[in-house]
């Protein structure tokens, strides 16, 4: 393989795998304020892109997106109130199966709104033809388009827990809801914010992915175990670990589909899944403590 | 033969930057009750877990009956032999008390899988000697008219002493209990002090973590000292009441009277 | 020892015998069909149940486990090893009398695995899988083999959809029909519709005895234990590990076991047996039955899966299952036999309220 076709491959290994850095992150967003793993987190990416594609039809490109983006970030909200704040005694499985739940609502629901056609959303620049040259490899502007969103969201959602009163009060949650609500926090405000900010930058993700490997009603669940992956491959609840953790993601499936055949790229996240949680569950980049992961 | 029953060496478990057990060491010799008592946050609690192997000390040792059980799983060192029972009560709620305390022959009793699913005979005969001799402990503890009473409906003060009854079933030689007299009135203390001392006789060590000052002088025949992780006292009530350094953590400098052994 | 615990299943027996000789009477012998075919999926169902009720554990990926089953039963007997027949192995398992020769649709000879090697086979490849699985992710919270198994699930659908030797989207069929013994074979064709109705459910009563027996045991109560007070139990000298994991692998191999029968009475599978929505169908079933209850399941996962296959929900099959699914998790946990207004009815199939 000559130089060119090697940057090729890494872009679209950073490309995809910046995706499953932000569904990641989303996974961790969630999981830091309430200890619960989303399982509909892949599905907030597909309604947004589906919404902005049906959106486009009455309204310019970047108002689609942005309106998407918006419903889809009620919508996270509205999940969270109506489904999980009910649950008064959370144990782990109760919530799992009712994220399972949400999800199957959400893409049946997309099935028969959407129906099972592929669709994507317009290049945000140029046309599907249009390519830039980088040091002699040829990538779509899209590409770019990706990875500036991601950095964006990333920057943002470090500034906002950094630096805003909100994301200071979220951070407090995760560390110790009962000290946090003592403090006068409003944690059940907190946790729908939670999904909100999650299901928002999922919808992101996905409509500026869309263009690139178009989107289907069913992709929410592929996703979210590649989410799942990279966020427990940097350790569960550790955003900054994610994008390291999903890029190196993105890169080995990219490796694995150059070299072997395209159809065993899933394979190489679940193969990732279990080979860390064998010999390193808490992730690559923690410590090795690792007996807060046993409690059920 | 040895006396030394349970024995610990040089300890240590950090909890992050926090020294939670700094280099303990002592011994509990057999057919005694030794009370570990000390300030909260000495670590008691956490020195108890280690020894239960809830979790693994980071550098020492724990010898049970002169063998290492150092780092062994809850299971099996419940299997040797020691049994124990927790500061907030950890019944199953939804099981029967007699269910419950089932569930404590585990240990001593056999039929795995196969033998569960095909129901084979000699797992009847199996299965009686388990309820006969989970009834048998009921009644020794005057709890045999709960048997078939859920758990989580008992009163409070009962439900410690089911699980009392549970932890006996394993048929320990060691009895580990963690804070027994917390939440109970003077008269249940009395009562628990009496049991202790009752299981004593029968052939059972007891190592109680416990704040109740009376239970532990009127009966422990042994007493660990622990203070922000380390041991500073070891001996028999009457001493350790008089030890200067005890005197010094519980009440403070100015309760020191002379420093005399 | 115990044998009240067999009323309930004595009752089922009497009920299905009963039952047949009405399905024929009412002229809808179609009925007795998909009754037999949900009869397949209520084993998975019966294991799940073992596994979510007692053990505690999620599993999204049982329809993955039906596949393995399925799956390696038809290829197993429908690969012809004729060309072959010579060779080192080839040659060594027809001295073991592990192949049959038998005609395919064209009446050509064929070589193929006997249905019933296929069937030894695809249980121990079941419980590998399995226990493979199982081994690093169960000892982590439950989300974990949550995760893992619906990537499991995920995996089987993207093999068996890709790879040729599976029929990629079209599936194995022409697969042969199961001959137990006696005469008895398992087979969807209309001449042997009432002997296969009996066969299913004899296969279903025997899983029932089996969990139901495990249920009251020794290794049950400390399953319950588990359960209910995890640190608890392990102080009581229960390898919790070891038993979550042994109930997964069982699980496991129930799922196998009606994924096989089911493909030899269809006489084919395809990769829709083996959807994600596949396996959140069992899990549904499980959740509404009443998680530790497995007459519950077992009945839940007759009627939904009856009224599935008879197109009942239309083409929203699978929101159905997802509705329920939410419904029960917030408003009945413990199951829709065990809300208060229905308790009453259950308790005469239980004298406590477990299985």
């Amino acid at each position: 393989m000559n130089l060119a076709q090697i940057i090729q491959y890494c872009l679209s290994g950073i490309t995809v795998g910046s995706i499953y850095a932000i569904v990641a992150i989303g996974f961790n967003i969630i999981y830091n304020t309430t200890g619960i793993i989303n399982f509909a987190q892949g599905e907030f990416l597909i309604v947004g892109a589906m919404m902005a594609v049906s959106l486009t039809k009455v309204v310019p490109l970047p108002v689609a997106i942005g309106l998407a983006v918006v419903i889809t970030t009620v919508l996270g909200g509205l999940v969270e109130v109506v489904f999980i704040r009910r649950v008064r005694d959370a144990s782990v499985l109760r919530l799992i199966v009712i994220t399972i739940g949400v999800s199957i609502l959400i893409r049946e629901a997309m099935l028969h709104i959407w129906d099972e056609k592929v669709r994507s959303l317009p290049y945000f620049t140029g046309t599907d033809v249009s390519t830039i040259s980088v040091m002699g490899a040829h990538m779509s502007p899209q590409v770019l388009w990706v990875l500036g969103v991601s950095a964006v969201i990333v920057t943002g959602l470090t500034l906002f827990f950094r630096f805003t009163l909100i994301g200071r009060a979220m951070r407090a949650c995760a560390d110790d809801r009962m000290a946090a609500r003592l403090c006068g926090i409003n944690d059940r405000w907190m946790v729908t914010l939670s999904f909100m900010l999650s299901a928002g930058i999922g919808a992101i993700a996905g409509c500026v992915i869309s263009p690139v490997t178009q989107t289907q009603y069913d992709m929410g669940a592929p996703l979210a175990i590649k989410g799942f992956t990279v966020a427990i491959l940097g350790g569960l609840g550790n955003s900054i670990a994610a994008i390291a953790a999903g890029l190196i993601l993105g890169l080995l499936e990219v490796l694995m589909m150059s070299q072997f055949q395209a159809a065993y790229k899933e394979a190489v996240s679940i193969v990732v899944l279990l080979l860390i949680l064998v010999f390193r569950p808490s992730g690559l980049f923690a410590r090795r403590d690792v007996s807060s992961l046993r409690a059920f | 033969m040895d006396e030394t029953f349970l024995e610990t060496k040089k300890l240590h478990r950090f909890f992050g930057g926090l020294h939670a057990v700094n280099d303990v060491s002592f011994a509990v010799k057999r057919d005694t009750i030794t009370a570990l008592i000390g300030p909260n946050g000495a670590g008691k609690t956490t020195l108890f877990n280690l020894i239960a192997g809830t979790i693994p000390p980071h550098r020492g040792e724990v010898h049970f009956g002169g063998r290492p059980i150092t780092g062994w799983k809850p299971h099996a060192i419940a299997s040797r032999g020691i049994a124990r029972t927790f500061q907030t009560t950890k019944l199953f709620l939804q099981m029967t008390v007699l269910e419950n305390v089932m569930v404590g022959r585990h240990p001593r009793t056999r039929s795995g899988f196969v033998a569960g699913m095909l129901n084979l005979p000699w797992t009847w005969r199996e299965r009686g000697e388990i309820e006969a001799k989970a009834m048998g402990i009921l009644e020794d503890l005057g709890l045999s008219q709960y048997a078939g009473e859920t758990a989580a409906n008992l009163p409070f003060g009962r439900q410690r002493v089911v699980e009392f009854a549970r932890a006996l079933a394993t048929e320990p030689t060691l009895l580990l209990l963690d804070e027994p007299a917390a939440g109970l009135n003077i008269y249940e203390t009395q009562e628990l002090s009496e049991l202790i001392l009752r299981i004593r006789d029968r052939g059972v060590t007891c190592l109680v973590v416990e704040h109740d000052m009376s239970l532990v002088m009127n009966i422990s025949d042994d007493v660990v000292v622990l203070d922000q992780g380390q041991k500073i006292a070891e001996g028999p009530p009457r001493t350790i009441q008089r030890h200067p350094e005890v005197i010094r953590i519980y009440l403070g400098e100015n309760h020191v009277e002379d420093p005399q052994p | 020892m115990g044998g009240r615990r067999y009323i309930p299943l004595i009752a089922a027996a009497l009920l299905i015998v009963a039952g047949q000789p009405v399905l024929w009477a009412i002229g809808r012998p179609y009925y007795m069909t998909q009754i037999t075919m949900s009869a397949y999926y209520a084993l998975v169902v019966i294991g799940l149940c073992l596994l979510m009720g007692y053990a505690g554990q999620v599993s999204l990926g049982h329809a993955g486990f039906f596949a393995v089953g399925g799956y390696t039963s038809a290829v197993l007997t429908t690969c012809n090893l004729l060309a072959r027949q010579n060779e080192f192995p080839i040659r060594w398992f027809r001295w073991l009398g592990l192949l049959v020769e038998r005609q395919d649709l064209y009446g050509q000879a064929m070589l193929c695995f006997s249905p019933w090697a296929a069937f030894v086979v695809a249980m121990l490849l079941a419980g590998l899988i399995g226990f493979s699985i199982g081994l690093p992710v169960i000892r982590l919270k439950g989300h974990y083999l949550a995760m893992a198994t619906l990537g499991f699930g995920l995996i089987i659908y993207r093999i068996v959809q890709g790879a040729p030797v599976f029929g990629q989207a079209d599936g194995i069929s022409n697969v042969p029909p199961f001959e137990l013994f006696a005469g008895l074979e398992v087979n969807g064709r209309p001449p042997y519709r009432v002997q296969n109705y009996y066969i299913a459910w004899v296969a279903v009563l025997a899983a029932m005895l089996l969990a139901i027996n495990l249920v009251q045991s020794r290794v049950g109560r400390a399953l319950r234990s588990i359960h209910q007070n995890e640190e608890a139990a392990h102080s009581l000298g229960v390898n919790t590990f070891q038993y979550k994991l042994s109930t997964f692998v069982l699980s496991a191999v129930f799922a196998a076991v009606g994924g096989a029968l089911l493909t030899h009475y269809n006489g084919s599978i395809g990769p829709s047996e083996v959807t994600v929505m596949k396996s959140v169908r069992y899990v549904s079933i499980v959740a509404v039955g009443g998680m530790a209850n497995l007459w519950g399941a077992l009945v839940m996962g007759i009627v939904l899966n009856f009224l599935s296959l008879r197109g009942v929900f239309g083409t929203y099959d699978d929101a159905v299952f997802g509705v329920i699914l939410i419904v029960i998790m917030l408003f009945a946990p413990q199951g829709l036999l065990r809300m208060p207004t229905l308790r009453g009815i259950s308790t005469l199939f239980s004298r406590r309220s477990y299985g």
